[in-house]
């Protein structure tokens, strides 16, 4: 009774693995400037803006309300117009990666208010500028923090990707749907969920071995 | 020099100004250990933070060595505040980063380049503080005594003219209090350094400074040399701190009622302290004497007593022990005549 078509599966792991890889990448490279500029803001912080963080949080929080499954579609013209396409892994992309960065910015500004405020203070004493407060004691101070941020939004954009099937972008996800859901192809069904299972276990042990390096406590 | 004129600085909460100073002039003398003491709320906090604009003046001017700091720029406040050194009660270490990395960082932001100028003068501090074994250790993996040390090595890598003390030993046992005070001591008198600590303690105040102020609401209400201040306290509020750090060695009037004759209170200061001064007096002048309560320490490296004592003979023979006495060098307070 096997249905099972290991080089497809192998196909549509590359897949989940490029999407992820790949948005997770520009979602930390846009969340993090953004979660930096949503934590100095923020009420009490070093650039505390009422009218501002108002504005940009409401931004965020639209973006983090709207379903993925919506986001992948409303984005199809400003997929187009950045990728060239709105198919396979490369329509994919944009939409994770907006779906993904209002999560991951607001991860990034709660790691960051962690940091005691003595800590912003006594660089502060020492003469350091804004810039020097974030790069030299914010950030390195929340780094565990930010580890675990990029292993949560990981996570989650590994169950995003299962509903890029939409626009024809494959993965595991699109596989379980297609063959083991429509199809009624229960084994494949299991090995995809298998996978996924193995793959989030997998990037969670990673993440968290990395937070107890970096926590030197 | 440290020069308030005029200072204050209110809070506004909810709306509300909260006064955290009221209008302030204060002196700190170049070289000086000065101490503010208060309870939480009495504003030390505040004029500590004022010092190096942590916190921004509601109004008034604070000079320092001759700049007006309250005038500065974002940027010359920055270069300004690289000659003055803080520490605090919590430390405020970067946990990320190893006690040399620490020490080093006020150099690399101020924008050292060579690292191996670094490394010496890391060096040079960590040996300074006593902590050289521990360079490539994590905060985390240190005692609270040791990472005060390092907390000081980090304000001392500038080579700042002034150091700020945010209730530093609060958080300390008073073993380890006592090392770190005198490692304050040590570099206040070594680099000529002006300390500027503030405390609930007067223990802290006792030990180290020169100068104290006394702090309550906003104002400061009592403040001179620290023998001066802690031997004749004279506002209700350092009478009380004088009195928390005696824990009743000079008895109170209840425990007297039973004694004969006028009851004084002799306080010795610096050499008089351990000269036999009583014994002779008493021996001259033929008055008898017996000892209600006392004890005799030191403020900072100055030896001092107090006695509370029951003096019976007749009146000549206490008019001429009480000259005798001040001409020893010995302050005189009746208590009971």
């Amino acid at each position: 009774m096997s249905n099972i078509d290991w080089y497809e599966i192998w196909l549509a792991t590359l897949d989940t693995l490029l999407m992820m890889g790949g948005s997770l990448l520009f979602t930390v490279l846009l969340g993090l400037p953004l979660g930096v500029l949503l934590f100095l803001l923020g009420p009490r912080q070093l650039f505390a803006h009422r009218g501002a963080y108002a504005v940009l949080s409401l931004v965020v929080n639209v973006l983090r309300s709207l379903p993925f499954i919506i986001l992948l579609i409303v984005m199809i013209p400003f997929t187009v117009l950045i990728t060239g396409t709105s198919l396979g892994v490369a329509g994919a992309i944009p939409p994770l990666v907006v779906g993904a960065t209002p999560f991951f910015a607001r991860l990034v500004e709660t790691a960051l208010r962690e940091v005691d405020r003595g800590i912003i203070e006594a660089t502060q004493s020492m003469g350091a500028n804004t810039r020097q407060i974030i790069w030299n004691a914010v950030l390195p101070e929340a780094r565990p923090g930010i580890i675990a941020a990029v292993t949560v939004t990981a996570i989650t954009l590994v169950s995003y990707t299962a509903m890029a099937g939409v626009v024809g972008a494959g993965g595991l996800g699109d596989l379980a749907i297609r063959f083991g859901y429509q199809r009624f192809q229960t084994d494949v069904m299991v090995v995809t969920v298998v996978l996924l299972l193995v793959l989030v276990q997998i990037l969670q042990m990673l993440g968290d071995r990395l937070v107890v390096h970096f926590s030197r406590k | 020099m440290i020069e308030f004129e005029q200072v204050h600085k209110a809070y506004v909460v909810q709306g509300q100004p909260i006064p955290a100073l009221q209008k302030t002039d204060l002196q700190i003398r170049r070289g000086e250990i000065f101490g503010l003491i208060g309870h939480s709320g009495a504003g030390k906090s505040t004029l500590l933070r004022l010092i190096n604009r942590l916190e921004e003046p509601c109004g008034g001017r604070i000079m320092i060595d001759g700049t007006d700091v309250t005038a500065l720029d974002a940027a010359g406040l920055r270069d300004f505040r690289r000659k003055i050194g803080m520490i605090f009660q919590h430390f405020n270490l970067l946990a990320s980063k190893t006690v040399a990395n620490n020490v080093a960082m006020p150099m690399k932001l101020a924008g050292e380049q060579s690292n191996a100028a670094i490394a010496q003068r890391v060096a040079e501090l960590l040996a300074r503080v006593g902590l050289s074994e521990h360079a490539d250790k994590y905060p985390a993996q240190l005692s609270g005594g040791q990472k005060q040390r390092v907390g000081i090595a980090r304000a001392l890598a500038t080579g700042p003219d002034i150091l700020l003390c945010d209730e530093a030993t609060s958080a300390l046992d008073p073993q380890t209090t006592a090392q770190v005070l005198q490692l304050l001591a040590e570099i206040n008198r070594e680099l000529g350094l002006t300390i500027v600590l503030i405390t609930h303690e007067m223990d802290v105040i006792r030990r180290v400074c020169d100068r104290v102020g006394v702090m309550d609401g906003g104002v400061i209400v009592e403040l001179g040399d620290v023998a001066d201040v802690f031997l004749h306290p004279q506002h209700e509020t350092t009478r009380r701190f004088v009195q928390e750090s005696d824990e009743d060695t000079l008895g109170s009037d209840e425990d007297w009622q039973q004694v004969q004759g006028s009851i004084v209170r002799l306080t010795f200061l610096g050499e008089s302290t351990y000269a036999p001064v009583l014994g002779r007096i008493a021996r001259e002048t033929g008055i008898d004497y017996s000892i209600l309560a006392g004890r005799i320490g030191r403020i900072k490296d100055q030896p001092c007593g107090q006695l509370t004592v029951a003096l019976s003979g007749s009146a000549e023979q206490a008019v001429a022990a009480r000259e005798q006495l001040q001409s020893a060098g010995v302050t005189l307070e009746v208590l009971r005549a």
